[in-house]
């Protein structure tokens, strides 16, 4: 069927912000589709108020709003450009809530938008549970025993009736937000009045626990003309019970027969089709691993973290053919791409393993609950490709950049076995580690299996694993037959030396030796390609993945080619940024006539999709594995400073290689971070930076805290997005930190700097050698001590004054030179007592560059990958200095996903926390923030209360803003100390309860949804017992906006100030 | 235990052997399904074959008897990146490894299946010689050039003797070339009365069975192979309806007077996409054939295209236009492979019963009668 002509103009919804559960997936989906509509001709109208993806490049639709994705904001655009269609399937939750929102508003109607992909009744079909229920008995698809509640009691009724476990599924929430597994009354009671919070229409879904049985899903698509085909499967290694997104999951899956597989295949058919979807579609299914009983777990309507998973894992396009499914065309008539000669009906058949690890925050969130239950917990993933299981497990593990190199965690053989035995029962992030460790203590294979209900199949290949570990330690001599045999398994060259080094063996205990031995031998890795077809047709697709075989599919190029790194997997402080800037330079590298190559392993991004670059290897980030395609590739040079940290520590082992880098150099890096170096050329330059030292022991930490003065700040040496940094205050918490935080050691410092209370500004810059160019300078909302990446950012500055702003151009052109940057660089400033100090340097792309990319209209990647490959920037235009500062205000606006997190503490410190970011842009700076916190999910009615419970020390600032919600109208209530200042100040407050006060107290007033914003200061705590702690964490989990600092209070009041007006009598007429 | 595979372009793979031992030759081909080895390696369309999987691991799920689709495998040799010597599935019986010892079927483990299927597609499929022996090259190459593809593969697999699968429904009369087991489970899953009948059987014979329709099965090799069956289709076609599958849909063609010609390197894999071109619609189907049908030697006759592959655009549909007969090149049984056409079983017995209502038969009674008095009066003479 040709496409739709009637339609014209077509407006795309993001996804947003980047949280967890909504990732960077969203960004591939985005772009695949404005790119696929446009090449179809349509005009294209793209909102979402996420600045660091690619889909809100200027270039990807004609027209794109980066504005908050709320109703007023989608109708207004609705209204202003009166698109004739709206694809809403490749936003995620997000895209596909707002179109609901958008469809019961009467909002398409009225204006005539229609909807493109999915209609409104299969969204309500496949969302509401009550509705999905009735639609999978009418196609007789077996559903677990179930009921829908709106109140507890009904919930704690059902649960006597079937027993527990017992699942909790909130109606309409992203990534089973408030949900869980309950095995007492008590936790049902607990989550379920969470579920009912979350859920926007207060539904949840009470269901019997099927937890234990194989967890199976299948990507489907179906267009218009009833074609359907299965684009992938995929099995859990992890059984029901675990989220899918915090479940390691192999493609396709293993342990099916052809009976089940296709019984499965049917049962999606079936759904899809009756559900009219055109588009792509994830089906969940339970399969019981002891007979055909199988049971739908879930249905997403639309393009999800598993399609774009499906996507790579296959190379078939989803989100591309879905956009085009949608606009009317049918399957058969659409090219398969990969192939160029055939078509997009068909069903990809693979000829290697896909394994996916989620990648967890729990090494920033120490005291987070690392149990892994319905609710997801991951930030992001990584993929690996490989011919045999052991060999893709393995480079998913090594992908993951935990400091494990095979399936091996050397904490693990410090447990007990009670507590080994409890956490294999209880799955958490490092489960598949201590299945390992069980092996290696000579655990029966049975009996894993009856603690952790893991498939037989994989824990043989897990104990297949540790079995061949122990013939690599315990042979005589490491011939090259069992070389050979390690690597076909996967191993690098590293864990083969460590293993031989545990035997005691003292030839070949080393990475150098090992792979000088198997270089002698002739063992590398040929390539083989991602080709949807296992090799049927043929294919000049460039996406490759490494393996130890005969055949290398390698297409020779005699084009000279540069090497970009990505930056792996999405964690906290290496977001998508890092994956924007990557294609950036991937796109400069093209247009300055090079082949551009790029090594990668997340599966969710732009940079992953094989038609970003011009070849694309599918492996991990790994020293071995790098050197391994600059061997094959022969590229003119690296480029290490667009993926972040991840590529930056690849630096130094690739110089050693000898591995030309391109751009700034590794002494460069090196001068930036190592502490004494950087120290040393700061004092050349004669630039001011906090007073600090480089310590080594617990003693020395002491010593240096109490010559600064409390409070410190203290770090770790290298350290990415600011893990395990804190404002310390006393001896006491010093040592508290020394013992928890970090390993001091000689080669892990610990660097300690007095911690100066002013206000944070920092620049993104380019360099070529000669020419310093500053897009901007932002100034951050809140002060020192809390990370960048969770202040609000404002460009251009508000309260900088021209002096302040020329201090740091002088001090950004002067070190940009002397750390001869070519590329990017990033510094960070605290301005205290009208001083500029510097505090950071980061001689590469940073997490600011997509926002000020975007509201300079100064391309950043793509000039300081010019700058790397020699073009000056004199001759493209730009000279030295602060690129003139627009007149709109932007704000960039940090989210969380604390609701996610459990134990997690909201408060805002040195520590990043924040998953993604939100952008505001308007004429004025309250607009813009108004757009920036709505943009960013905070709900701000005009009118409410406010909860305040404020430390000592901040209580006079705090109260002349708090004087400011008064004046609004706001409702202040406080606990006692907070409303003894209030009150004495001249504000009425109401009084609450402290927690020691008994109910009703403060946490009851959160949870009553009495409170529409909570400000908090108290102490810091790290141990949840703290009221404060549990104040803040109440907030969180009751979607009340929590705020921890008063910058970000101030800054709020300022917003409401600007936009509501307050009323006041009239001044009384003074009688004399 | 080392095996190796020489190709007929002197390619020579070395890996490790599983299953029998020993020295067997056939036409090596490669299938591309994910899931469904234990129906391909029993599928006696692949008689003769040596079967190479272009999925790398193979045996993960195991052995289950009811699983086969046929008795006795029929496969000259089976080709893995990776055998699996421990499954995991409720179903399991045994391994991969003990049913090719089973059957004397040499196995061949950890060679580069990738590198093999590039060379199948580029060259087309080609004669190999799989050992576990210690044989010179020399040797083996002289073995393979002297080895001749088999033309007999159909009268190996057929059933030597006409049994019957007894129902309450329609009689079908199932021409056994080799089939599957799937397309006599769809068949009875619907009730019918199925009598299995060899691959030589007479149109007379068939008569004889008082069928209310005709299903021809599917099979190995070559359909030229098989003169006698396209002489019987043609006798019969317009007395029954008629539906042919994979191997009977080309012996159909042939009897409608239709060519057929052997592909490069065939369709072997559960993923074909096939457009019903009245509807345009497509359908995911499971196919295992090297021959087609020609798509010129079409115009010529009575025969309608009904169905082509979406992607060479090679047949894979036929009707006949004035006759109720159709077959389709795929595999609606599936056995491994997609459900998705199992729908062709329920129009084959519409058709038949639209058939009836065309052409009702006389009252029982009458025909005896009919039959009987010329007997009598054949006897009075």
């Amino acid at each position: 069927m040709p496409k739709n002509n009637e339609l014209k103009k077509i407006l795309v919804i993001g996804s947003g912000p980047i949280v967890i559960g909504q990732a960077a997936e969203f960004d591939y989906a985005g772009t695949q589709a404005c790119q696929a509509l446009k090449e179809e001709g349509y005009e294209v109208v793209l909102i979402n108020s996420n600045p660091a993806t690619i889909m809100t490049d200027t270039n990807m639709a004609d027209k794109v709003y980066i504005e908050p994705i709320t109703l007023e904001f989608v109708t207004q655009i609705i209204r202003q450009e009166r698109p004739d269609g709206l694809l809403p399937t490749l936003g995620g939750q997000t895209g596909l809530n707002m179109a609901v929102e958008l469809a019961r508003a009467g909002v398409l109607e009225r204006e005539k938008v229609k909807l493109l992909g999915t209609q409104l009744t299969a969204i309500e079909k496949a969302e509401d549970r009550d509705l999905f229920r009735d639609l999978m008995r009418e196609l007789e698809q077996p559903v677990p025993e179930s009921v829908i509640v709106t109140t507890v009691e009904e919930a704690v009724d059902f649960a006597n009736e079937i027993g527990y476990p017992i699942i909790v599924r909130p109606a309409y929430t992203l990534g089973g937000t408030g949900g869980g597994i309950c095995s007492s009354e008590e936790e049902l009671l607990e989550i379920v009045a969470s579920g009912i919070r979350y859920s926007p229409i207060s539904q949840c879904l009470i269901e019997k626990s099927i937890a234990g049985m194989k967890e199976v899903e299948y990507e489907v698509m179906r267009d218009a003309n009833d074609s359907c085909i299965v684009v992938c499967n995929m099995e859990n290694f992890d059984p029901v019970g675990v989220h899918t997104g915090d479940s390691i999951v192999v493609a396709p899956s293993q342990t099916l027969s052809d009976r089940e597989y296709q019984m499965l295949r049917s049962a999606s058919l079936k759904i899809i089709r009756a559900l009219n979807i055109e588009g792509g579609c994830n089906v969940q299914f339970a399969l019981d691993p002891f007979s055909y009983q199988y049971y739908v777990i879930e249905v997403n309507p639309r393009v999800s973290r598993s399609s774009a998973l499906a996507s790579k894992a296959t190379g078939y396009p989803i989100a591309k053919m879905a956009a085009k499914i949608a606009i009317g065309y049918t399957l058969d008539e659409i090219v398969n791409p990969v192939t160029g000669q055939t078509y997009a009906c068909f069903e990809p058949t693979l000829d290697y393993i896909v394994s996916k690890i989620p990648r967890w925050p729990f090494d920033k969130f120490i005291s987070a609950n690392r149990k892994l239950g319905t609710q997801m917990k991951a930030t992001g993933e990584v993929m690996a490709i490989g011919r045999t299981f052991e060999e893709s497990i393995h480079k998913a593990v090594r992908s993951l950049e935990i400091g494990a190199h095979r399936i091996h965690l050397k904490e693990a053989s410090q447990l007990s076995d009670d507590t080994l035995r409890f956490r294999l029962n209880k799955p958490d992030d490092e489960r598949m580690f201590l299945v390992a460790e069980a092996f290696r203590r000579g655990y029966e294979l049975q009996d894993v299996q009856n603690i952790t209900n893991i498939d037989w199949w994989f824990l043989d290949k897990l104990e297949g694993i540790v079995r061949f570990e122990n013939e690599l330690r315990s042979a005589a001599e490491l011939t090259s037959e069992l070389l050979y045999a390690a690597k076909r398994k996967g191993f690098t060259d590293r864990s083969i030396a460590e293993i031989r080094s545990e035997g005691g063996h003292q030839l070949l205990a080393t990475e150098q030796e090992v792979r000088e031995f198997r270089v002698k031998a002739g063992f590398k890795p040929v390539y083989k390609m991602v080709d949807t077809c296992a090799a049927e047709f043929e294919a000049t697709t460039p996406y490759y993945y490494s393996t130890y075989e005969t055949e290398n599919e390698v297409i020779e190029s005699n084009k000279e080619k540069v090497l970009v790194l990505g930056s792996g997997p999405i964690r906290i402080g290496q977001g998508i940024e890092f994956d924007y800037s990557t294609v950036h330079a991937v796109w400069a590298i093209q247009d300055a006539g090079y082949e551009a190559v790029i090594i990668n392993n997340n599966p969710e991004t732009v940079s992953t999709d094989f038609s970003t670059s011009d070849r694309l290897y599918f492996e991990p980030l790994f020293f071995e594995d790098v050197m391994n395609v600059i061997e094959q590739e022969k590229p003119i040079g690296v480029i290490v400073q667009f993926g972040g940290q991840t590529a930056i520590n690849l630096a130094a082992p690739l110089t050693k290689a000898g591995v030309r880098i391109l751009g700034s150099s590794l002494e460069s890096i090196d001068n930036a971070e190592d502490r004494k170096k950087f120290e040393a050329l700061l004092r050349k330059l004669d630039i001011a930076q906090p007073e600090g030292k480089t310590v080594v022991s617990v003693d020395e930490a002491v010593e240096t805290a109490q010559g600064l003065g409390y409070p410190v700040l203290v770090r770790p040496s290298y350290v990415l997005g600011g893990r395990a940094m804190e404002i310390v205050y006393s001896d006491e918490e010093l040592l508290t930190y020394m013992e928890q935080a970090v390993k001091i050691n000689p080669e892990h410092p610990v660097l300690i700097d007095r911690y100066m209370l002013g206000k944070e500004a920092e620049v993104d810059a380019i360099c070529d050698g000669e020419t310093v160019l500053i897009p901007g300078i932002m100034e951050h909302v809140e002060r020192a001590g809390v990370h960048s990446g969770d202040s609000i950012a404002v460009y251009p500055p508000q309260s900088l004054s021209e002096d302040l702003k020329q201090q740091m151009i002088d001090i950004t052109i002067k070190i940009a030179k002397e750390f001869d940057v070519i590329g990017l660089v990033n510094i960070q400033f605290v301005i205290y007592k009208d001083q500029v100090y510097v505090i950071e340097v980061n001689p590469r792309s940073s997490r600011t560059v997509p926002f000020l990319s975007k509201v300079t209209n100064v391309p950043m990647a793509n000039l300081a990958t010019k700058a790397i490959l020699g073009t000056k920037l004199a001759s493209l235009g730009y000279s030295e200095g602060l690129w003139p500062e627009d007149d709109y205000v932007s704000v960039k606006v940090p989210v969380f996903s604390f609701a996610k997190l459990r134990r997690v503490d909201p408060t805002l410190t040195p520590e990043m926390k924040s998953t993604g970011e939100v952008m505001g842009r308007d004429q004025q700076y309250a607009k813009a923030l108004y757009k920036g916190l709505i943009g960013a999910g905070m709900r701000i009615p005009p009118t409410g209360a406010i909860i305040a419970t404020v430390a000592d020390k901040d209580k006079p600032e705090a109260i002349e803003i708090l004087r400011g919600f008064y004046e609004l109208g706001y409702n202040i209530i406080a606990t006692g100390g907070t409303a003894d200042s209030l009150e004495e100040a001249g504000l009425r407050v109401k009084r609450v309860n402290k927690l020691s006060e008994g109910s009703p107290n403060i946490l009851d007033l959160i949870r009553d949804g009495q409170a529409h914003f909570v400000v908090n200061t108290l102490t810091k705590g790290k141990t949840p017992e703290r009221d404060g702690f549990r104040i803040r964490r109440e907030a969180v989990e009751n979607g009340v906006v929590c705020m921890t600092s008063l910058d970000t209070v101030q800054a709020l009041l300022t917003m409401l100030e600007t936009i509501n007006f307050s009323s006041r009598p009239m001044p009384v007429l003074q009688k004399k | 235990m080392q095996a190796r595979l020489l190709l007929e372009d002197g390619t020579l793979f070395t890996g490790l052997g599983f299953g029998a031992e020993g020295q067997s030759s056939g036409e090596v081909v490669f299938n591309t399904g994910i899931t469904g080895y234990q129906e391909v390696i029993s599928d006696p369309s692949y008689c003769g074959q040596i079967v190479t999987m272009t999925y790398p691991l193979v045996g993960n799920y195991g052995i289950t008897r009811d699983d086969f689709e046929c008795i006795h495998p029929f496969i000259h040799g089976f080709v893995v990146r990776r055998h699996e010597p421990m499954p995991s599935n409720w179903r399991a019986e045994y391994s991969l490894d003990r049913l090719l010892k089973e059957y004397g079927i040499i196995g061949i483990s950890d060679i580069d299946t990738r590198m093999l299927t590039r060379i199948l597609r580029h060259h087309g499929t080609m004669k190999g010689i799989l050992t576990t022996g210690a044989e010179r090259v020399e040797e083996l190459q002289e073995r393979l050039g002297a080895s001749q593809l088999m033309t007999d593969q159909v009268a190996r697999t057929s059933t030597s003797s006409i049994f019957s699968s007894p129902g309450n429904g329609e009689r079908i009369v199932l021409v056994d070339f080799g089939a599957k087991s799937g397309i006599l489970r769809e068949l009875t899953k619907r009730g019918c009365d199925v009598v299995v009948v060899p691959h030589d059987t007479t149109a007379e014979q068939i008569r004889r069975l008082n069928p209310d329709g005709i299903q021809l099965s599917n099979g190995p090799g070559d359909p030229k192979d098989v003169p006698q069956a396209v002489k019987m289709i043609s006798e019969l076609l317009g007395e029954y309806p008629i539906f042919g599958i994979c191997l009977g849909h080309q012996l159909f063609a042939l009897a409608c007077g239709a060519d057929t010609a052997k592909l490069k390197f065939g369709h072997r894999g559960g993923n074909h996409p096939v457009k019903e071109l009245a509807t345009n619609r497509c359908y995911i189907t499971s196919q295992n054939h090297g021959y087609t049908v020609l798509e010129d030697s079409v115009k010529n006759t009575k025969l309608a295209v009904t169905h082509i592959n979406n992607n060479d655009r090679t047949i894979e549909g036929l009707k006949h236009t004035e006759h109720p007969a159709f077959t389709v090149q795929y595999h609606p049984e599936a056995a491994p492979g997609p459900f998705d056409s199992s729908y062709l079983f329920d129009e084959f017995l519409e058709m038949i019963r639209e058939h009836k209502r065309n052409n009702p038969k006389k009252p029982r009674q009458a025909q005896l009668a009919e039959s009987l008095r010329g007997e009598l009066l054949y006897a009075q003479k």
